[in-house]
This record gives C-alpha cells, sequence and structure tokens, in this order.
C-alpha cells in the first residue's frame, strides 16, 4: 500500500457510548489495555472486529469504535469462525467470560480452538456469573457459596488453560487485570499470533466475587503467588526470586535455591515445544495446591489455520479447474433435447 | 454425453404401448435399490420420458438383513404425458425378499407385474419376514402377474467367468451384490429402456475395479438377457416420449437443484456462497453437493452443532457473504434463538429447512409438511421472518434465487422450506439460459465525508444498509439488544421498542409489493379451491386436474410465499364456496388462513411419513362438492 496508514491513539478507539460495567470492575482495565495496544499493532481499525456472546465481559464490543457484534449467549466463536472464513483480511476478537465460554458455550470455544482459525479470545475470568446477579461458575471453586449453592458448589471447577490446551491450542496465556504492563504485552502477543490465541484474564468482580484473585494481585503475597513465564528461562518465583519449579519423576515440586539446588535444576519454560505436556502441567498448577499459578505465554507454535487452508482449497480449485461457470455445470452429465 | 458404447440392444419380441408407467424396485436396505431406481429414472428421462420419483428407505442404514423394517424402495413413475407425482398405485414392483413382498404389495394394481426374486424365499427369509407361510406357494398372489426369477444363481452364474487379480473368482459375497443389476437388467428389457447410461454409470463409478465393472456389466446384460429369450414374458412394454417444451432437459433431485439455485444466486449477485452447515437427514446432500464447488468461491462449514452452523452463517453475513444454513426440523429448533439475532441484526441470509416426519427425531426418512407453524412462529419475542416454499425438486432451484433475491433486497433471514419427498425426488429440469438469469443487485455503502454512519436508517422498503468490516468511517457495532432506531445503539427506551417491533413487522408485510400475486388453476370463482404449499404441488395439481375434466367446479392456488401472504390471497380465498388445503401435517396453513383471513377453511391431513396419493385428494375433493 502507498498511502501510510494514520497513527490512532488509544481515544481513537473508544466509542461514544456510556460504559455501563460497575464502578471498580476488572474490565475497565482491560479495555483499557485494549485501547492502548491496538494503535501500536498499525493494523487499520476498519479491519478490527469485537465479537461477543453474553454476560458483562460480552458487553465490551459496544465500547470500542471498531466493528463488532454483540451476539447470543456462548456463541461467539461460531461467529467468528463464521466471518473469519470469509473474510481473512479481519483481525477478530473473541470477548467471552468463564460462563459464556466455558458453561453455555463450552463446545463451540473448544471447535474454534482446535481448528485453529487466526482469531483471538480473551476470557474474562471472575469465577462468577455476574450479570445474572450471583451464581457460581465453572470455574468458581469446590465449595463455593453463591446464591444458587448455598451449600457450597459441588461442581469440579474447569482450569480454561487446561481446556485450550486439550483442544490442540496454538497459543495459550494468562494475565490479570490489574497487571497492566503483562495485561498489555499478553494482548499484543495475541494479536501477533497467527492461528488462534486463548488468554485467560484473571478479572476481579468487585460486586459479586470480590478479591477473587487477592493473593494474586495482593502486593504483599503476589510475588510468592505468581510466576512470570518467560521462554527459555527456569521457572523462578518469590518475593527475592529465591524459588523454583522442579519436576520430581512426572510430579512439579517447589524447590528453594541455594542448598545444592541451582537454576539448572530448575524446569526451564518452552512456549514453542510441540508438545503440550510441559504447558499441561503449567496450566495445573494452583495456588491452593501450594504453587504459583503462572502468568505469560505458556504456548506459541505454529500449526496450519483453518482459514489459510479453506481459502487454499478455494485458490487451488480455481487453479486447476478454472472459475466455477454454470453453463459448464448446468450441462454435465447426461442431458437430453427435446425440439 | 452421448458417447456411444454400444448400440443398444433391441428386443425381438412383441411390443405394447403404454401412456405410463409406475414401477417400484423393492429389497433389503444393502441391496442397492435406491442405485436401481436412480439410474431407471435417468435412462427414462434421457428417453425422453417425463419423469417422477419417490425413494422410500429407512432411518436405520442397515437395519437387520431381511426384515420388513430393512426394506428399502424407490418408485419411478415415467410417461408421456406432463406429471407431477409418483404414482398412486404400481404398474409392476420387483421385489428382492419376502419383506419387500409383504410391505409393498398393497400398493400394486391388481393384474400388476410382480417380479420376485425366488432365491430368496427359503423358510430363512419367511422367518425374517415374520411369514408363517410363502406367499409364492399359497394362493395370495393370484391377482397379479408373477414372475419368479432366481435373481441370486443367476447372477452368480452371469459373473462365474469374471477374472480377479488373485485368481480365485468373485467371492460369493461380491457375486450377490450384482443381483440389483441383474433386476435392472429385466426391468430394462421389460421397458425397452437403453443400457448405455446404465454402463457408463458402472464405468464410472467402479471404474477402479475393472472386475466389479465387469461383474456388473455382466449382471445388467444377463437381466436383460433373461427377458428376452424366457418364455415367460411374451412382450415388453414402450412409453412413448413426453411432449416437453423446447429445449435441453437433466434430471435433478431437489437438494442437488437447491444447491445449484444458490450457486446460481451466487454468481448472479456476485457474494461469494458461505454454508454454515451440521449434517442432518434430509438436508445434508445441500451440503455434500456444495462442497464439490470451491471453484464458485464456494465455503462450506460443517460446524460442531446446529448452533454453530447458523451462528457462523450471521457471522459470515455480517462480513459480506451469501450465507447460508439448512438443516431440517430439530436442528432448526436449536437454531431458533439465533435466528431471531439474525432477525434482530437484519442481515441478509438464507435458512434451509428440508422438513422430515416430527416431532423430535420422528421419522428423519420420511417426509411431512409439520414444521410450518416452527419456522413462522417458533422463536422467542415478536420475531417475524419471511417464509417461502419449493413445489418440486426443479422449483427448489427457482425459489433459493428468489429467497436470496427478498433477502438482499430487505436485509431479512429468508426462511425456505423444502421436504424430503422434494429433496430426494428427481425430475427432468430445463436447463435455462444462463444470459437469461436475472442479476440480483447488492449494494454496500461508503463513508459519506462529515456524515454520521446510521447502520439503522432505511431506505423505503424499511431495508437498512448492510455495511461491511473493512469500509473505513463505517465502524458499527450489531447486537441482540433492543436498538434505538437510526443510531442502532442499545435502547431501553419503551416507544423505540414499540416502534422498532412494528417497523420490522412491516418492514417484512412490504415483502408482499415485490412478490408475484397469487395465481390460480382453473375457474376465478366457484364452489371450491383448493390450496396447497410446498411438496404436495403435484398431487393437488393432478388431482385438481382430473376433478375439473370431470366437471367440477374446482380451482388450485398454490403458495409459494407463506410469509407474507401475496397481497390478493384473501380476496381469492373469499371468491369460493369452500376451501380445502391439504397438508402433511395436522392444518397447520389452514390454522394461519383460518386466523388470518377468517375463512371456514377444511382441511385433509395426513402424518404417515408418505406423500399423498392423487385419489385421496381426489376423494376429499368430491366429498365436499357431492
Amino acid at each position: 500500500m502507498a498511502t501510510e496508514l494514520p497513527v490512532l491513539k488509544p481515544a481513537d478507539f473508544a466509542s461514544d457510548q456510556d460504559i455501563r460495567w460497575c464502578p471498580g470492575c476488572g474490565d475497565y482495565s482491560i479495555l483499557a489495555q485494549m485501547k492502548k495496544m491496538l494503535p501500536t499493532l498499525g493494523f487499520p481499525r476498519e479491519k478490527i472486529c469485537f465479537i461477543s456472546g453474553i454476560g458483562c465481559s460480552s458487553r465490551f464490543p459496544y465500547y470500542m469504535e471498531t466493528y463488532g457484534i454483540h451476539s447470543i449467549h456462548g456463541r461467539a466463536p461460531a461467529f467468528a469462525t463464521g466471518l473469519k472464513n470469509v473474510r481473512q483480511d479481519l483481525m477478530i476478537w473473541v470477548i467471552t467470560g468463564d460462563g459464556d465460554g466455558l458453561s453455555i458455550g463450552g463446545n463451540h470455544l473448544m471447535h474454534a480452538i482446535r481448528r485453529n482459525l487466526d482469531i483471538n479470545i480473551v476470557m474474562f475470568n471472575n469465577r462468577i456469573y455476574g450479570l445474572t446477579k450471583g451464581q457460581y461458575s465453572p470455574t468458581s471453586p469446590l465449595g463455593k457459596v453463591t446464591k444458587s449453592t448455598p451449600m457450597g458448589a459441588i461442581d469440579n471447577p474447569l482450569h480454561p488453560l487446561s481446556i485450550a490446551i486439550g483442544c490442540e491450542g496454538s497459543f495459550v496465556a494468562r494475565s490479570i487485570d490489574v497487571n497492566i504492563k503483562h495485561l498489555g504485552a499478553t494482548l499484543k502477543r495475541a494479536a501477533e499470533h497467527k492461528g488462534t490465541s486463548f488468554v485467560e484474564v484473571y478479572q476481579n468482580c468487585n460486586v459479586f466475587n470480590d478479591g477473587a484473585w487477592d493473593y494474586a494481585t495482593d502486593r504483599q503475597t503476589k510475588a510468592d503467588n505468581v510466576l512470570e513465564l518467560e521462554h527459555g528461562k527456569p521457572l523462578i518465583f518469590g518475593k527475592n526470586r529465591d524459588r523454583g519449579i522442579r519436576l520430581n519423576g512426572m510430579n512439579p515440586e517447589v524447590v528453594e535455591l541455594g542448598k545444592g539446588i541451582s537454576e539448572d535444576d530448575l524446569l526451564f519454560h518452552d512456549e514453542k515445544a510441540d508438545e503440550p505436556s510441559l504447558a499441561y502441567l503449567l496450566s495445573r498448577l494452583r495456588n491452593e495446591d501450594g504453587f504459583p499459578e503462572p502468568i505469560g505465554v505458556f504456548r506459541a507454535i505454529d500449526k496450519p489455520k483453518y482459514d489459510e487452508q479453506l481459502n487454499q482449497q478455494i485458490e487451488y480449485a480455481r487453479e486447476t479447474k478454472g472459475e466455477g461457470s454454470l453453463e459448464k455445470l448446468f450441462h454435465s452429465g447426461d442431458t437430453w433435447t427435446v425440439s | 454425453m452421448s458417447s456411444t458404447i454400444e448400440s443398444p440392444p433391441e428386443s425381438a419380441k412383441s411390443v405394447e404401448h403404454l401412456a405410463a408407467a409406475t414401477v417400484r424396485l423393492a429389497g433389503d436396505s444393502g441391496d442397492g435399490m435406491q442405485i436401481t431406481g436412480t439410474q431407471l429414472t435417468n435412462t427414462s428421462a434421457l428417453a425422453g420420458n417425463d419423469v417422477a420419483t419417490f425413494p422410500d428407505f429407512p432411518a436405520e442404514i442397515r437395519a437387520p438383513k431381511g426384515t420388513r423394517a430393512g426394506v428399502s424402495g424407490f418408485q419411478v413413475h415415467f410417461a408421456s404425458e406432463d406429471i407431477f407425482t409418483p404414482g398412486d398405485h404400481l404398474d409392476a414392483l420387483v421385489v428382492m425378499n419376502p419383506a419387500a413382498l409383504v410391505t409393498n404389495l398393497p400398493d400394486l394394481k391388481s393384474g400388476g407385474i410382480l417380479i420376485v426374486n425366488e432365491d430368496n424365499f427359503e423358510s430363512r427369509d419367511l422367518k425374517l419376514a415374520n411369514l408363517e407361510e410363502n406367499p409364492l406357494e399359497n394362493n395370495s398372489l393370484d391377482d397379479y402377474r408373477v414372475f419368479r426369477v432366481p435373481m441370486t444363481n443367476l447372477t452368480r452364474k452371469a459373473v462365474e467367468m469374471v477374472e480377479t487379480e488373485d485368481g480365485k473368482g468373485l467371492s460369493q459375497k461380491v457375486a450377490d451384490r450384482c443381483k440389483n443389476f441383474f433386476a435392472m437388467g429385466l426391468i430394462y428389457w421389460l421397458y425397452g429402456r437403453d443400457l448405455d447410461p446404465t454402463l457408463r454409470f458402472i464405468r464410472e463409478k467402479f471404474g477402479k475395479r475393472p472386475e466389479i465393472v465387469e461383474a456388473n456389466e455382466r449382471a445388467l446384460r444377463t437381466g436383460w438377457n433373461y427377458g428376452e429369450t424366457t418364455e415367460a414374458f411374451i412382450s415388453s412394454y414402450q412409453v412413448e416420449k413426453a411432449t416437453l417444451p423446447a429445449g435441453t432437459y437433466r434430471n435433478v433431485m431437489g437438494n442437488q437443484a437447491l444447491a445449484w439455485g444458490l450457486l446460481t444466486a451466487s454468481k448472479m449477485s456476485g457474494a461469494d456462497l458461505f454454508i454454515g452447515t451440521y449434517p442432518i437427514t434430509p438436508a445434508s446432500d445441500i451440503l455434500h453437493e456444495l462442497s464439490k464447488f470451491k471453484e464458485f468461491g464456494v465455503r462450506t462449514f460443517q460446524a460442531e452443532d446446529e448452533i454453530a452452523a447458523v451462528c457462523s452463517t450471521i457471522g459470515a453475513a455480517f462480513g459480506g457473504a451469501m450465507a447460508v444454513t439448512s438443516s431440517s426440523g430439530p436442528g432448526i429448533a436449536l437454531k431458533g434463538e439465533a435466528m431471531g439475532l439474525g432477525m434482530i441484526l437484519e442481515l441478509p441470509m438464507i435458512i434451509i429447512n428440508v422438513q422430515r416426519g416430527g416431532p423430535s427425531t420422528g421419522l428423519p426418512t420420511k417426509t411431512e409438511q409439520s414444521d410450518l407453524m416452527q419456522v413462522m412462529y417458533g422463536r422467542n419475542g415478536e420475531s417475524p421472518l419471511p417464509v417461502i416454499a419449493a413445489s418440486s425438486p426443479s422449483d427448489c432451484f427457482d425459489v433459493a434465487q428468489e429467497a436470496w433475491r427478498i433477502a438482499t433486497s430487505f436485509m431479512v433471514p429468508v426462511i425456505l422450506l423444502s421436504d424430503g419427498y422434494i429433496a430426494n425426488g428427481a425430475e427432468p429440469w430445463r436447463i435455462p439460459d444462463v444470459a437469461d438469469l436475472a442479476k440480483i443487485e447488492i449494494k454496500h455503502p461508503q463513508a459519506t465525508e462529515g456524515e454520521e454512519f446510521q447502520p439503522y436508517a432505511r431506505d423505503e422498503r424499511l431495508a437498512r444498509p448492510w455495511a461491511l468490516p473493512g469500509t473505513p468511517g463505517l465502524e458499527h457495532r450489531l447486537g441482540g439488544l433492543e436498538k434505538q432506531d437510526i443510531t442502532g445503539n442499545v435502547s431501553y427506551d419503551p416507544d423505540n421498542h414499540q416502534h422498532m417491533t412494528d417497523v420490522r413487522q412491516q418492514k417484512v408485510d412490504n415483502i408482499a409489493d415485490a412478490i408475484p400475486e397469487q395465481a390460480v388453476v382453473g375457474p376465478e370463482n366457484g364452489d371450491l379451491l383448493v390450496v396447497s404449499w410446498g411438496g404436495t404441488f403435484g398431487a393437488c395439481t393432478t388431482a385438481v386436474e382430473r376433478c375439473q375434466r370431470e366437471g367440477l367446479s374446482v380451482a388450485h392456488a398454490h403458495l409459494r410465499y407463506l410469509n407474507p401472504f401475496p397481497r390478493n390471497l384473501g380476496d381469492l380465498l373469499s371468491r369460493y364456496q369452500r376451501i380445502l388445503v391439504p397438508e402433511l401435517n395436522m392444518g397447520q396453513l389452514r390454522a394461519i388462513l383460518r386466523a388470518k383471513f377468517l375463512v371456514d377453511a377444511e382441511g385433509l391431513n395426513k402424518v404417515q411419513g408418505k406423500p399423498f396419493a392423487v385419489t385421496e385428494i381426489v376423494d376429499k375433493i368430491k366429498t365436499l362438492l357431492a
């Protein structure tokens, strides 16, 4: 293209609609980081499209001055799939939540990820149903007392990233709403990845589940409870960066550095590993089991993309058969003439 | 294609001339009856007959062998006159086993030809069919002209000398699979059919396995020779060419014609076709057919479920594609919420329902018209959508284009109804001249300097603009929450909701201005008007013609447009003393007509998984006019 793209600012991505999330909601931060990150991509605004389902997070498209669809509950990945298949030129973001994406829309999320269309999926995980006012969600912990579980939840919770990896995800990452630098950088990595990017964002619902992620966001505790992944680097965490994750047989364990244990003994992160086991193992590390919870990019590999292959098949058919002709089609096979 | 493999054999026996014949082949679902029927259809059409077909098969792929549940049949009606139905009664019936005999015999005319594979009438076969006695050996078949043919043994002998790579010859299992071609050969002899098209078919279909080609060819020829040489058959029959309008013809099946109509609409509008769909009987062949045509820019997407299928379709519509989803009643039920979204987003798309027997899983492989209420009213909220229905296999070609024309000019999802009978039925189709096909105009807006884009501003038809992602300056958000008029922003304003509901209804009503007035065949007023829709077209047309010939004051209106109705329909209904609405449901169109026009419409209704016989409608007309 000869003409240079206009330089956009975050404000250029703000629509004229009043934002109606509760004051203090973690969604504000994600919206702000998205608006800040998008101009850095140098991608035309009119080619960006946000698609959401139903839930608090799913109001997101209304607040972005891009194209967008606020669709129906759980189905956003399916809308995105149809759109991407016919419009490879677009950058498509699916905005979903733990209820929308893992409960009613679990099937579509699974299939979008395994097809590896070149789209980006951001799941706002607040471990609660917000818009329907406080029922437990598929990521709520066992025993969670909510309006619909007065005696405690008895559903085993899902780990979103384990699901994404199990669905053969090619890009799987996690960030935290208030960790704005990390969040911005993670969203950017997701945008730049070719294939389906799945990003889980720990998001605080300050009305119905306030403090669900305190252990990962509190100044005092976060360094001990969160482990920032870096490709090719050993898994080290802690305020003093004196602890790490080591494999003991098939099982991870927390060890203290020094006293005969060096960095070389630790697990090293490899986001490009074809084998998903390491990424899966990392996705299983939970605070409640005494582990720090990793954030960052768990997995980023290159794999064939559904939309690309679909369109390649069309090109190939046109190259080998020529552009479709109705005349030829109608007269193919047996015909007869009545005079 | 006119390449001749060898000159067709000619019978030395006498030939009787007939105006029409109805033949059914019936056997086990693994016996290849559908192939046999399709071949007889094609060959008859190539011989210049008008044809209509009725394939009838069980939902199970292979029900237990030899049982009544596993019987699969294919009926072909070929004629030297214009015909609209596969025929009420059979002139000839070929049965491959006792189960096929007992389940099909009631449809055979008294004095009709019954050809039986007598090798399959051992006591074991009789037991599988729950028969105590061998019908070939009591007097139960005295009313028919029975030909007992040892098809299995003759076929085995015919393919004995076929050489295989391993030098062992064909296994008995493979040899026995050829017996449908033997039966076909015999029927071809009986009706003076050319073997060439089927020989070509055998070579194309089995070309990679020369021993199978040879075996099937031998079986076919042996069947033909059997008719010619055995003394049992005294004469064969000849159905002369039908006098169809001049032109080049081919056979089409309903789902195929529907797929081709969609392809044509795509070409005529310049929008690439996207179909998001999930396999379901009897709609899957639309997907199969379209997936062959990638060089037309067709993107087929087999979604993870019905809901994803329709949602991907809406996504593709947003992107500017000619977006289509196809299903049958159970799938349409699942798509309901998204169809409502498509309606409120006001994006153009086609939603195809190839109806089958319901409710729930119902009768998947049988036909019914019982989803009219579902597509009219089966969504939450006030959610009107236009509905049009195909009347025959070849009509699917036209209806598909009409659906896209309405969808794009009014920015609305259009529901296209077909049914299992139309979908699997075949008839001759006069190939249109591509230059004569009507273009479908599509417009996408561009930004106007200094003007804010209004996604819900409307034109004179009340259609909103179809602004595509990628267009600078037209960035906008659509959604399922109620929208403010003009701007499309979320609005909870009570008056606005009333207004938008009214506008969406009015827009659908406006379609009546863009469709033809309803035509009637017969007197413009009189004693009785038969009103029909969908796949009953053939039976109703034939029945009304028959009654008209007998001097009855009866007319026929067959509706393509079910929502909205043609402008003149109310007036038309008022011009007849009585209204009869034959439907393969319990009275759905009748209920709508009664509600809308306050007419005392009467029904002829059945849900037996079978199309109407012409005589059923004739009898009802006569009863009403008696």
